[in-house]
């Protein structure tokens, strides 16, 4: 038992299940009214956006501030699949599953064909991909849901109704993930080639652009359910504890996962020094896009939690000011740390939404705008390196291996020892 | 041949050629940084490229391996041009190089710089490592046995777990070699390997660079400002002064040469 308690993963496991079962039992017994269950959920969306960015940024390097806008993506395409087919039309479901299907399949031939080619400008390599992905999901709409909506309805009908609404939300929690994905891919082929600065700027026009499109989803854009900027309403409630548990330990794993292997090393090693890491033979390209698109999934993923706890989504949601958040979360808890991000995620709107609302005088909101930058400013003073620096609990750690056990190697007779002499 | 000094041996000519640069010419907006520079390096040669402050010779470098692309000119690496291919595609082909000023992965471990070098040659992809799979273990495993091995070899075995950004300045300078070397070259360009060292470390750097080119059978083209260095270890040297090359020839030659002596030495052997 003791060795086992020593197992880093299993007293991780252990942790997470306890948690799990402590908060369950709190719902159950209505301990945790709708409002703080409310807050827990939104907590762990705004982690997993956080961890998301902190991926892009904390690990990767890159400074972006279009975190929201995926999340945006993320949330409005799923809430779009779920409303839709509550709504008795599949059409949403099935254009964002075998439109993200086929687009996929498409661009990962287009990208294919143009590995063939040596130098291959980066504007045509986006032309390529977009006009893949746009072929896809006009192929989904204009062929694939006349022809199967119908019978992927019936099917999806048949099941218990209790199997089919969580097979559906799942679907549309992986379609608003993917479809942020596909955007995201999309969007970093251009715009990651910009250095870090101009990246940050360009994924602040994403923001807004994201926004913008939203306010106007009545008119400009063919989704009158979205109702613009009045919010779309009526989405299902369908987000329970379960779910975001799953998600979020989805989203943890992974990025641990990814960030413990030899890609995860190739995307710190771009952070660290882009040319260094170009010149031992890494694509350093490719690295940023990867980072960037699993950081944009996290994001959509998380939307998708966020729009079917609150059912009300509105454009000032993911506004121009709330984008920051992630930002400020991840700094707070530490560039590059898992366990920063995670504890100051859920801290944050904790505090913020949680407490601060409830026993602070009426009108106390409008100040938060001051407060965010002042403790900001503090925090960059006092501990620049953010609260938690690079530690990380043991379980999202890497273990260090173990040092060889040395043997007389020739070797070291021949290269001399290196003095200690410094420059 | 082209970009070779004449009178080298027959045995050594018999080589096929690894490294051809023909009339390599690269212009910084309108300054002339390299011109028609041609250097012509077979197999197992150990080449010194010297010249004064601001010649050119970083320049040439960062040339090969895709950092800029030059005005004109081209570059064969055993038969395959280079110019328009992405550093890391030729880093891949089996160039490796280091730095003037030392660019270690500086936040990262010892250990984790040399594991990055070896990153596409890991054998496993995305899937694997996000669901561990058995691949990702046995990989995984055997990529850090190697390059402990590596670290083993330039004596940093003990300290694979420190940051490299704390390593004193001789151990980041090998550590920088032996991340070059994980790549697994065949061609190593080595760009100021004594900057900032004293000569007792010069000497130990000889040696070193002896034994990695016999144990990896490596071709060894390096810049270098220090004549301790290049005078001794290089087979033949170019000479290159305001990006272009003033003379050819033996460590012997080229000391004696009057415009080597003018451009460069005259001004720096006084000391």
């Amino acid at each position: 038992m003791r060795q086992l308690l020593r197992n880093t993963n299993f007293t991780f496991i252990l942790g997470a299940v306890l948690v799990f079962i402590v908060v369950q039992a709190l719902i159950s017994l209505g301990v945790l009214n709708a409002y703080w269950q409310g807050i827990i959920f939104w907590g762990a969306a705004i982690t997993m956006v956080s961890l998301g960015l902190n991926l892009i940024y904390g690990f990767n390097g890159q400074f972006s501030l279009g975190q929201f806008g995926f999340y945006a993506i993320g949330a409005y395409a799923s809430a779009d699949i779920t409303y839709r087919w509550v709504r008795n039309d599949p059409s949403a479901l099935v254009v964002v599953i075998f439109g993200s299907i086929l687009a996929l399949a498409l661009m990962f031939g287009v990208s294919a064909f143009l590995r063939r080619f040596y130098g291959v400008a980066t504007l045509t390599k986006f032309l390529f991909n977009f006009l893949a992905a746009v072929l896809g999901f006009f192929l989904a709409v204009r062929f694939v849901n006349p022809a199967i909506g119908k019978v992927i309805y019936a099917a999806l009908n048949a099941l218990p109704s209790g199997i089919s609404q969580q097979l559906i939300f799942f679907l549309a929690l992986v379609g608003g993930a993917t479809l942020a994905g596909i955007v995201s891919y999309l969007f970093g082929i251009p715009v990651l080639e910009l250095g870090s600065d101009y990246f940050g700027i360009a994924t602040l026009g994403f923001t807004i652009i994201v926004k913008v499109l939203l306010d106007n989803t009545d008119t400009i854009l063919p989704f009158p359910e979205m109702k613009g900027a009045r919010g779309m309403v009526g989405i299902p409630k369908w987000t329970t504890w379960p779910w975001v548990f799953i998600c979020f330990m989805a989203v943890v794993l992974v990025m641990r996962n990814l960030i413990h292997s030899s890609t995860g090393r190739a995307i710190l090693s771009v952070r660290e020094d882009e040319r260094a890491a170009e010149l031992v033979g890494i694509d350093t390209a490719s690295q940023k896009i990867l980072a960037f698109v699993v950081g944009s999934v996290f994001a959509g993923l998380a939307g998708g939690i966020r729009a079917h706890d609150l059912a009300f989504l509105h454009p000032t949601t993911f506004g121009f000011l709330p984008s920051f958040n992630p930002l400020i979360i991840i700094v707070f808890g530490g560039l590059g740390s898992m366990t920063g991000t995670i504890i100051t995620g859920f801290f944050w709107i904790f505090l913020l939404e949680g407490l601060l609302r409830l026993y602070l005088p009426e009108g106390f909101e409008t100040w938060r705008f001051v407060v965010y930058p002042l403790v900001l400013l503090l925090m960059m003073l006092l501990r620049p390196q953010g609260l938690m620096g690079r530690y990380e609990i043991a379980f999202l750690r890497r273990p260090l291996p173990p040092l060889r056990v040395k043997e007389a190697s020739p070797v070291q007779e021949v290269i001399p020892q290196a003095g200690e002499v410094t420059a | 041949m082209k970009g070779r000094p004449e009178n080298l041996s027959p045995e050594v000519e018999a080589r096929p050629v690894i490294l051809e640069i023909d009339g390599l010419t690269h212009y910084f907006d309108s300054l002339r940084a390299v011109h028609d520079f041609s250097v012509t390096i077979k197999e197992g040669e150990l080449v010194g490229l010297i010249g004064p402050n601001g010649a050119g010779k970083t320049t040439v470098f960062n040339l090969i391996t895709g950092v800029y692309r030059p005005t004109a000119g081209s570059i064969r690496y055993e038969g395959v041009q280079l110019i328009g291919l992405p550093s890391h595609e030729i880093i891949q082909m089996g160039i490796a190089r280091t730095f003037q000023n030392i660019r270690l992965f500086a936040n990262l471990t010892v250990l984790d710089n040399v594991l990055i070098a070896y990153h596409p040659h890991s054998g496993y992809g995305l899937a694997d490592s996000i669901f561990r799979s058995r691949r990702f273990r046995e990989r995984e495993k055997a990529m850090i046995e190697r390059s402990q091995e590596f670290l083993e070899i330039f004596g940093l075995a003990d300290r694979q777990n420190d940051i490299a950004g704390s390593l004193p300045y001789g151990l980041q300078r090998r550590l920088e070699i032996a991340r070059a070397l994980a790549t697994q070259p065949r061609l190593l360009l080595l760009d100021e390997p004594a900057a900032g060292m004293n000569p007792q470390e010069i000497d130990q750097l000889m040696e070193l660079i002896h034994f990695i080119r016999d144990r990896f059978q490596l071709t060894i083209f390096l810049v270098e400002h220090r004549m301790r260095l290049v005078m001794n270890i290089c087979e033949w040297i170019t000479v290159m002064d305001f990006g272009e090359i003033i003379a050819r020839g033996k460590p012997e030659e080229v000391r004696g040469n009057p415009q080597v002596i003018e451009a460069y030495l005259g001004r720096q052997a006084i000391r």
